[in-house]
């Protein structure tokens, strides 16, 4: 299956490349409205057609592919970081910690964070670009899907710490950081990678939820959210298909990221 | 011939006049939430209000088509005592949906609750003034006085939300004066109503109304799922539609679409203007400046948002009051015209100069503010996003911000943290004396300025004392004319920038029949009564 795999990653590849270099691709600024065109279909001017306010289509799914291809990633690192300090530090240590730790988790786990992050975007400054809103909304994904990662890391680091080598590597002296760094963090590597490949399609989604509900990136800047949000409702069925397009292409990409992962993790066993 | 032409003459009349409908059958459409109460004196959700529309009896009913008091329970009035008092004659002999005799103690009892201040009658509201006392008398069982503590201006429409409680059946509020009646609640999921084997009215030929057996409403709140039903043809009508489904279900099926015209309802923004309010104090001064909020107001072009965002099923606004306002309207007064250049001139004025595109004040600050608007209303989404295509043209970075309801409103009227905020004004009433609430600068929804001890501006305190004599006054005209005045303030102030006026729209089965939708609420079935399906679909039901 490394043929399958190799087609998910060129497959992302192209994405990611054709939606980097928007700037030069595109044929329109992603906000400009060409307001004697609305609901236009596709045409050589417009080549998905344009959306209800005169955008043009195919610029918008460029730039919002990069957003949510960009920040996606960027807060499944975070998550991922988080994950691993927090997990692998309470999983290695264990006692009191780990007990503390993981009931802390348990806990964070338990909350609807949907709503939390609801009211945490709520909450924040008004006057802030669309550049920094989708940021800080990414961020706020990162910083609040750490606990998944850090369950599974905890029990990885709580197995590895109760290891053989890890035995011998404190047999012959190690302890501390270095027990750490050298024999311990190599071993959640591989754990921490998968949570970080699972945590991207998980982070697009939600944010897709929440620009379908009007709370994700503000306009006029894209984002696939904002844009499946247009499928929201029936009138989608009898409207253009080019508004199917982002939907395709969600669906594509996530399925190569699980694609990518599937096969890392054959890799791996 | 000549008794071709009568015999012509009496089958249109029969037409017109629903001879030919078809009695029994069911009524069906959709409630998009769960009614609150079925108390009549307690409603204000728009699902209890369709049941007390449709199982209420009322003294006086506001026709929807001519917008004009027409007698119901009542058969005349007359008011006196300079406006203080009313004395109704009633129609005599009518029962209750559950067979109890029908008096003026049954309005005396109704009034004396709508007035209690314990049962914080929502409808009660419209008639309290002075002290908030009022007196009823029963004068004899056809007769009734009331009699109020200070002169109220046009109360008598007011009467048309009122619907009369029975002071002696068992079944209390369930017991209604109205066409149908409560037969079944099943919760969160359908109510059925009930024909009134009682009900008062009868057609021009004598066939007591209502012509349906019953009206389902389901509860349903997803709009996509009662357009695919209306279609299905599994109910009759939808009485209120967004631009986007009209034309949608317009593709589909044309004969199904009304487009009642322009109605009450208007879209509008405003900028905060609440000292306390925890923004920059150089933003404070732009909000504040009339020169500032009238080229805002005319850089934005109100033409393209009732084309684009509406599909043309709106129109520019121009102020306070909708053209569909036919008595009310101050027709002197014309929407404010899409110019930019005028807008750039205004601002200049102020002291704000274009530097590299972008627009500065007078102390080097780029002019930079925040909207905030409801979350998941789509139509208010995109008018926002062509008002910041629009502001850009003058050199204004708009940011948009989306918001959960209950944010929004905690924002509103409590932090006030926002800068400017786009809403919309759902007005049921044709009367000015319903803004009082909105136009008094002590008021809660004075929303740019709101609990004022004493008015911030010289055209705030003339609002207030204008508003306050037009309420005082009983000659019509006169009160035309205070708030003519008004509404030229508004225009000239613009505290609210008046963006759009949108249609009624609503789509009905061409199977029901004497339909005539209004601009007023409830724009199908205000005369319900009437209403019957054709012979076919009836059968099936």
């Amino acid at each position: 299956m490394k043929w399958v795999r190799a087609a998910a990653i060129v497959f992302l590849l192209a994405i990611a490349g054709a939606s980097l270099l928007a700037n030069f691709v595109a044929p329109a600024s992603y906000a400009h409205q060409f307001r004697e065109e609305p609901d236009a279909a596709p045409s050589r001017r417009h080549l998905l057609g344009t959306d209800d306010l005169g955008r043009d289509r195919f610029s918008r799914l460029l730039y919002g592919t990069r957003v949510s291809l960009l920040l996606a990633p960027a807060a499944a690192f975070l998550a991922s970081l988080l994950g691993i300090l927090i997990g692998g530090l309470s999983g290695f240590f264990g006692g009191w910690l780990e007990r503390i730790v993981m009931s802390a988790t348990d806990l964070f786990l338990s909350l609807p964070w949907f709503f939390l992050l609801l009211t945490v975007r709520a909450i924040l400054p008004l006057n802030v670009s669309p550049i920094i809103s989708v940021t800080i909304t990414f961020a706020l994904l990162g910083c609040l899907g750490w606990a998944g990662a850090a369950r599974m890391i905890c029990a990885d680091a709580r197995s590895v710490r109760n290891s053989e080598f890890v035995l011998l590597a404190r047999a012959s002296g190690n302890s501390g950081l270095r027990l750490l760094w050298r024999h311990v963090v190599p071993n959640l590597r591989p754990i921490a990678i998968a949570q970080f490949w699972i945590a991207i399609p998980v982070f697009i989604i939600t944010e897709a939820n929440l620009g379908m509900l009007g709370l994700g990136i503000s306009e006029p800047l894209p984002s696939w959210g904002s844009l499946l949000g247009e499928l929201q409702s029936y009138t989608a069925l009898t409207g253009q298909r080019s508004q199917f397009i982002p939907l395709i292409l969600f669906v594509a990409v996530v399925g190569s990221f699980h694609l990518v992962l599937q096969s890392k993790e054959e890799l791996r066993v | 011939m000549k008794k071709f032409l009568a015999i012509s003459a009496l089958l249109a009349g029969a037409l017109t006049s629903g001879a030919l409908a078809q009695t029994g059958g069911e009524l069906r459409f959709v409630l998009h939430s769960e009614p609150k109460t079925f108390n009549p004196l307690l409603m204000e959700d728009d699902s209890s209000e369709s049941i007390r529309y449709m199982t209420g009896g009322v003294l006086i009913r506001v026709n929807r088509l001519t917008q004009e008091a027409t007698p119901e329970l009542a058969t005349s009035w007359k008011i006196s005592n300079g406006g203080r008092t009313i004395s109704f004659e009633l129609r005599s002999g009518l029962r209750f949906s559950d067979g109890t005799p029908f008096s003026a103690n049954d309005v005396s009892f109704t009034m004396k609750q709508l007035m209690d201040p314990a049962l914080h009658s929502p409808t009660g509201d419209m008639f309290r003034s002075g002290d908030g006392q009022v007196q009823v008398k029963a004068d004899s069982p056809t007769h009734v006085t009331i009699t109020f503590s200070a002169p109220l201006a046009d109360m008598v429409k007011s009467f048309d939300q009122v619907a009369i409680m029975s002071a002696t059946s068992p079944q209390k509020e369930m017991a209604v004066l109205g066409p149908f009646f409560v037969a079944e609640n099943k919760a969160g999921s359908y109510l059925l109503l009930k024909r009134n084997p009682y009900y008062w009215k009868h057609d021009a030929q004598g066939r007591q109304l209502p012509y349906f057996d019953s009206v389902r409403l389901d509860i349903i709140q997803n709009q996509d799922t009662e357009i695919l039903r209306l279609l299905r043809g599994e109910i009759d009508f939808i009485n209120t539609l967004s631009p986007d489904y009209y034309d949608k279900i317009e593709e589909q099926k044309p004969a199904l679409v009304h487009d009642a015209g322009v109605s009450l309802d208007s879209e509008f923004m405003w900028f905060n203007q609440v000292p306390s309010a925890p923004i920059p104090d150089y933003k404070k001064t732009w909000f504040r400046s009339t020169n500032f909020r009238r080229a805002i107001s005319e850089a934005i072009n109100r033409q393209d948002m009732a084309r684009i965002v509406f599909k043309n099923h709106a129109q520019p606004a121009v102020g306070v009051v909708s053209p569909a306002n036919k008595f009310w309207f101050n027709a002197q007064l014309h929407a404010h015209p899409f110019d930019q250049k005028s807008a750039l001139k205004r601002l200049t004025q102020d002291g704000f100069a274009l530097q590299n595109g972008t627009l500065h004040d007078h102390e080097g600050h780029p002019v930079e503010f925040s909207i905030v608007t409801n979350a998941s209303n789509k139509n208010r989404e995109r008018m926002a996003t062509l008002i910041q295509q629009d502001l850009l043209g003058i050199g204004i970075k708009l940011n948009v911000v989306t918001l959960d309801f209950p944010s929004l409103i905690d924002r509103m009227t409590n932090t006030y943290n926002y800068e400017a905020c786009l809403l919309g004004f759902v007005n049921d009433d044709l009367d000015p004396n319903s803004e009082m609430n909105v136009w008094l600068s002590s008021s809660e929804n004075h929303q740019w300025n709101p609990k004022q001890k004493t008015p911030a501006t010289s055209w705030e305190a003339e609002i207030d004392k204008l508003m306050h004599e037009q309420a005082s006054t009983l000659d019509q005209n006169k009160r035309k004319k205070y708030y003519d005045q008004v509404q030229q303030i508004v225009w000239e102030q613009e505290p609210f920038i008046y963006l759009i006026n949108h249609d009624a729209l609503s789509a009905v089965s061409p199977a029901l029949q004497n339909v005539h939708p209004t601009i007023l609420r409830p724009q199908v079935y205000w005369n319900i009564d009437e209403l019957s399906l054709n012979q076919q679909v009836a059968r099936n039901r």
